[in-house]
């Protein structure tokens, strides 16, 4: 093992040789820097980097805590003391957190080495990271693609070897969407289940935090830091958080999956359905049992999704108006030019569009049509969830419909970019929880693009879910393989 | 559902306080008109007998102890300000 290989190593794999004194907290964070400055000019998943405060941090890591000495990368929306908070947006500009968010004062606790900012669609309001307003971040297995989104920034720099682990957070599969066109594991706990303290708010019913990480092992032992009660969130749930990482076992044998028939939808890309009844195969000759279940509204998601989104982030987004932080436009000849124009110049399309349908389907007269039905519909979607986990412990679907698409593909017509949301939106208006493991590669014009199996559980069932998905990525490679970036420049 | 009437971008952007170009206002206008008719697809599910779901969780009134404790201080709070000066924010003035 030398220094270079040290980006590559898992967590369980990098704390053990910590643990062993084999190497030292220092040479991780050295090996970081040196593999970032090669190859993250080409991907562009970072905003910003203290690897300086992470080699001081580094020097006194204690290497025995949950996470003691592990450099982990955080999604740009999440408040780092003293570090910039981009957002992926002008409007921001020049911002720099005054105090940690509650995730983030626990991995410090924890031992964890928050030491660099990813890139993000603007406000997580997308599904490529193309929303950014800052960089473009590319797919490490193919740089003419996307990274999925909107968490794109932390999922390259896992799939790259330019973090060891990584924070996203998910609105409606900003975790698990990235994750899956990526190659890495990504985990959407539990509404409720980690603190969004510190977290920019976009769509507050639906906003959740998580890790995206090599293993799904990985994201269990980040869970059991992060996760549990926070009085500073007024939704977080007290409830005991267990150990889930003890928990990870290889047995599939009596266990229950669902697959969601209207899940079986056009669209759906050949590749991923192959790679997706393979591993269905494979669970079922484990020892699972697999049963057709239905959710019936699911055809209803997307719009739900794009009204109480659109809506609760027009209100979030209220406080940017260029008075107490970021940007500020020049010379405004009044409070509402101020206003105005401040949002004008700091906010990108997507944003503006987004703030402007929420305050249509929230505006006096259209309240009741919009808003409260979709809320209604909401419920519906929550219901078929409740129905199906009475009769199986999980349900399996893709995590996208498709592999990475081409940069600019979707970029002119935000509602088919909406629909790549199609799988991963409903969990989160359900509030359950979810998670997108490696299943194999679909091989398009040359390339091999990673593709994604979603698992879905109840909620609070993060335990579960993590052991089916640990058990099945145990019985495969597909976890192993890494994109053409990180072995060419890997040897060089 | 709100199928008679039409978002009008213009004036839904003064209410969000974004001022826009006439481009971006046509580019929105098209692009929300095709969001508003994919949602319309909301009017068929039957939601007579559902209660609205503020979010997924039965969480309701979370109260905490009315206690001071310790926050930011005026330095710390303004220290993002674009302009400030004794202790304050700087705006345009509100009131002639």
């Amino acid at each position: 093992m030398t220094e270079k290989d040290l980006p590559a190593l898992s967590i369980a794999d990098l704390q053990s040789l910590l643990r062993r004194r084999e190497v030292s907290a220092r040479e991780v964070v050295d090996a970081l820097r040196a593999r970032i400055e090669a190859v993250d000019g080409e991907l562009g998943a970072y905003l910003s980097l203290d690897m300086d405060a992470a080699a001081r941090e580094a020097e006194k890591a204690n290497v025995d805590l949950p996470l003691g000495g592990i450099p982990l990368a955080i999604k740009d929306i999440i408040n780092v003391m003293g570090q910039p908070c981009t957002c992926g947006s002008k409007i921001l500009h020049g911002y720099r957190a005054t105090y940690d968010a509650t995730v983030i004062q626990k991995l410090r606790a924890a031992g964890a080495i928050p030491f660099g900012k990813t890139n993000l669609d603007e406000f997580a309001m997308g599904s490529s990271t193309e929303n950014s307003a800052i960089r473009l971040t590319r797919n490490p297995w193919d740089l003419t693609r996307v990274p999925g989104g909107s968490s794109g920034g932390s999922a390259v720099a896992v799939a790259a070897d330019t973090a060891i682990g990584a924070l996203g957070s998910d609105t409606g599969g900003s975790i698990r969407q990235p994750a899956a066109l990526s190659g890495v594991v990504g985990f959407k706990p539990t509404y409720g289940r980690v603190s969004r303290f510190g977290l920019v708010a976009f769509a507050s019913s639906l906003d959740q935090i998580g890790p995206l990480t090599k293993t799904v092992r990985d994201s269990a032992l980040i869970m059991n830091v992060i996760a549990g009660h926070d009085p500073q969130d007024s939704t977080s749930l007290n409830e005991p958080v267990p150990d889930y990482a003890a928990s990870l076992g290889n047995e599939l044998r009596g266990l229950r999956l669902g697959l969601p028939k209207e899940y079986m939808i056009e669209g759906i890309d050949p590749q991923v359905k192959a790679a997706i009844n393979a591993a269905v195969k494979q669970m079922n000759s484990a020892g699972a049992d697999i049963i057709d279940v239905s959710l019936p509204h699911t055809d209803y998601a997307v719009a739900v999704y794009y009204i109480l989104a659109t809506a609760e982030a027009s209100a979030n987004l209220a406080r940017f108006d260029g008075v107490r932080y970021g940007y500020r436009a020049e010379n405004p000849k009044d409070v509402l030019d101020l206003y105005g124009r401040t949002r004008e110049e700091g906010f990108g399309p997507e944003v503006k569009r987004r703030i402007i349908l929420g305050t249509y389907v929230l505006s006096s007269g259209y309240y009741d049509a919009y808003y409260l039905r979709a809320q209604k519909v909401r419920e519906l979607i929550r219901q078929d969830f409740a129905n199906a986990f009475e009769k199986v412990d999980a349900l399996i679907s893709p995590t996208s419909p498709v592999p990475a698409f081409k940069l600019g593909e979707h970029t002119g017509d935000p509602l088919q970019m909406y629909l790549a949301d199609v799988f991963t939106i409903a969990a989160n208006l359900a509030g359950i929880c979810g998670i997108s493991v490696p299943c194999g590669f679909a091989e398009v014009d040359g390339d091999r693009l990673p593709i994604g199996l979603q698992l879905l559980g109840k909620p609070l069932d993060e335990a579960r879910i993590l052991q089916i998905a640990h058990a099945y990525e145990q019985s495969t490679d597909w976890h192993k393989a890494r994109p053409p970036i990180a072995s060419s420049t890997h040897k060089a | 559902m709100a199928g008679t009437s039409k978002l009008d971008v213009g004036y839904v952007a003064r209410l969000a306080r974004i001022n826009l170009t006439e481009e971006e206002a046509n580019a929105f206008q098209k692009q929300l008109d095709e969001v508003l008719k994919y949602v319309e697809k909301l009017r068929r599910a039957d939601v007579s007998r559902v209660e609205s779901a503020a979010h997924a969780l039965p969480i309701f009134n979370v109260f905490r102890e009315d206690a001071a404790s310790e926050w930011f201080t005026a330095e710390q709070a303004l220290s993002n300000a674009p302009r400030k000066a004794d202790d304050l924010f700087i705006v345009p003035k509100v009131v002639e």
